[in-house]
């Protein structure tokens, strides 16, 4: 149809070309919505599905549906499920505040020049390119209780050495500590990308008023770098509700033996391929979505709320 | 009081009394801060290194801390061919990496172009869904998807698992890129005849190298940090670095030696990259977050 429209004798190649280039938009972003759509809609559709169904132990065996047992199964677990949940926001809130904090140091610290600068930029970006299961394993002979190097330091200042890892009372706040080690710097990175970005007039119009360095800080610079840090809280907080790699390379399946490092993702993974309650772990894991879909939902809704 | 004091340092007139006095708190409190960031930063990392290059008679004595006779022997152990071919392993996680990093850039990078300039955020809204969604929600699917297909044990379902990673990290990069790119110059382009998606390949994308060399790096860094994915879909010829570093730990006892020396193995790699490559990870990571 639209070749008939063009009066001149022009060839196929001609045609094709101005066709393509009609419709450049979708030629450019088809192949790209067409793959996420077909790794994700069917999955996560087939997941839905299975949630309301009784699979499990073969992808292969025969299944029924059975309503809404798996939700209220799941609703009502107050051993593995809830607690898993609890420990997810734990361990995500725990991470997320020491984060931005230290973060922030960093980058008020990195923020103007000094001797050495780059080479301390290089240092701090090192931990958040390490493969997360290295990284897991390293800190797992750190924290050791007996052979250790952690335990070792703070028995030269007199403290007795720690259960850490091994035990159900810190592990999962020792782990938390692993995060924010790991992803501080990315944090720290965002923030001086935004403190960078900074005019400097306002600054210099508090310094004219007489603010000192913290009224500057927590009046100026803090409110202007608002929509950077829901950002940084936003991309950190998504990674840390999911937060997999470490929980598995420390404690291995199920989250240890007392399950104390269970969050949702690894309860998910569990039922899932551990115990293959497939129809159970589908409905764990669009619940899971539900609560990550629900936290960014409040964090955009922070960010708008001041905007306008 | 706080570190943003410390601007008094490059102000001209404080200089002075610096000069008067140059063991100011400030300057000695920033000093002390930086170097507590540098060891808290690198010193596991350098533990771990040390600690590949020790017997495990070395690891379990505290004095033998930093003064040791260094051993190659636990590389030896990871690399012993009885034990599994860790060079395959190696080339694995590459090759993967490599693939889905290569595949993603054909599909996002267009994709990237054609949302930012149509504003397509419902579009692109699908895409970023792939950075959201707790990845064991796919994992059932995909795994009973690739046996129906026959394709368990191949490097396909490891491809497209990581593309998964990759396509959305490139999307969301190149997207932010494009955004601060002026059309001025394709208009320009094809005001002088050039078609516009001739004028996208000649122009746009020769302008858009550091923003394509930004997320090519980070989506194989991504790609070869991934664990959950090539821990479900790999079979043992095509398993990845790091589900092979769990070939250390075993039911009794853990070879801290040769498990430090695996995990050295998998993350050099990355971090030379890193070391040599900073600027564009930075870029990277912090595309789009200060946009607001």
């Amino acid at each position: 149809m639209t070749s008939l429209q063009t009066p001149d004798d022009v060839g196929a190649a001609e045609r094709f070309s101005r066709w393509a280039d009609r419709n450049r938009k979708w030629l450019f972003a088809g192949p790209s919505i067409a793959f996420t759509a077909l790794l994700l809609a069917i999955p996560l559709g087939w997941t839905l599905y299975l949630s309301f169904t009784d699979a499990k132990r073969s992808v292969r065996r025969d299944f029924d549906f059975n309503g809404l047992e798996n939700y209220l199964g799941v609703l009502t677990d107050t051993e593995r499920f809830w607690p898993s949940v609890w420990r997810t926001f734990a361990f995500t809130a725990g991470a997320l505040t020491f984060e931005l904090i230290l973060g922030m140091i960093i980058a008020l610290l990195l923020w103007k020049p000094f001797r050495g600068q780059g080479v301390v930029r290089t240092i701090v970006l090192l931990p958040l390119v390490a493969t997360p299961v290295a990284v897991g394993m390293m800190w797992r002979l750190l924290f050791e209780p007996n052979i250790g190097f952690i335990n070792e330091m703070l028995s030269w200042v007199g403290i007795p050495p720690q259960p850490w890892l091994a035990d159900p009372s810190t592990s999962l706040a020792t782990l938390t500590f692993v995060d924010i080690w790991q992803w501080t710097p990315m944090v720290a990175l965002i923030l001086l990308a935004g403190l960078t970005s900074l005019s400097d007039e306002p600054q210099e119009a508090a310094r004219v008023d007489g603010a000192n360095g913290w009224q500057r800080f927590w009046y100026v610079t803090v409110p202007l770098m608002r929509p950077v840090i829901i950002a940084a809280v936003l991309l950190r907080g998504i990674d840390a509700l999911k937060t997999f790699d470490i929980l598995y390379a420390t404690k291995g399946k199920g989250g240890g033996a007392f399950h104390d490092v269970e969050t949702l993702n690894v309860y998910a993974y569990g039922l899932s391929f551990d115990y293959n309650e497939y129809g159970v772990a589908s409905a764990v894991l669009i619940l899971f979505f539900l609560i990550i879909l629900a936290v960014i939902w409040v964090l955009q809704m922070q960010r708008k709320g001041r905007e306008s | 009081m706080t570190a943003l004091d410390t601007r008094a340092v490059v102000a001209p007139k404080p200089q002075q009394t610096y000069r008067k006095r140059p063991l100011h708190w400030t300057t000695v409190g920033r000093f002390v801060a930086l170097a507590l960031i540098v060891l808290a930063f690198l010193g596991p990392i350098v533990w771990m290194v040390l600690a590949s290059f020790k017997l495990n008679v070395q690891i379990y004595d505290p004095s033998k801390a930093f003064i040791f006779d260094p051993t190659l022997e636990n590389y030896g152990t990871v690399f012993d061919p009885r034990r599994g071919n860790y060079l395959v392993y190696i080339w694995n996680s590459f090759f993967v990496a490599f693939m889905a990093t290569a595949l993603s850039l054909v599909l996002a990078v267009p994709a990237a172009y054609a949302m930012s300039r149509f504003v397509m955020n419902k579009s692109a809204m699908v895409v970023l869904m792939a950075r959201i969604i707790p990845g064991v929600s796919l994992l059932v699917p995909w795994y009973f998807i690739f046996a129906q297909l026959k394709m368990t044990g191949g490097y396909l379902p490891l491809v497209l698992s990581h593309m998964f990673v990759s396509l959305p990290l490139i999307l969301y990069i190149m997207m932010s890129f494009f955004d601060q790119m002026p059309e001025e110059l394709e208009e320009s382009a094809q005001v002088d005849g050039l078609t516009a998606i001739g004028a996208f390949f000649r122009i746009t994308l020769p302008l858009s190298v550091p923003g394509i060399a930004t997320a090519t790096i980070l989506s194989f860094i991504f790609s070869w940090n991934n664990f959950m994915f090539a821990l479900v879909l790999s079979s043992s010829s095509t398993k990845t670095l790091p589900v092979a570093i769990f070939d250390f730990i075993g039911y009794a006892a853990i070879d801290w030696g040769a498990l430090m020396a695996a995990s050295v193995v998998v993350t050099t790699p990355i971090m030379l990259i890193a070391l040599f490559t900073q600027r564009y990870i930075v870029s990277g990571l912090t595309a789009g977050a200060t946009k607001g």
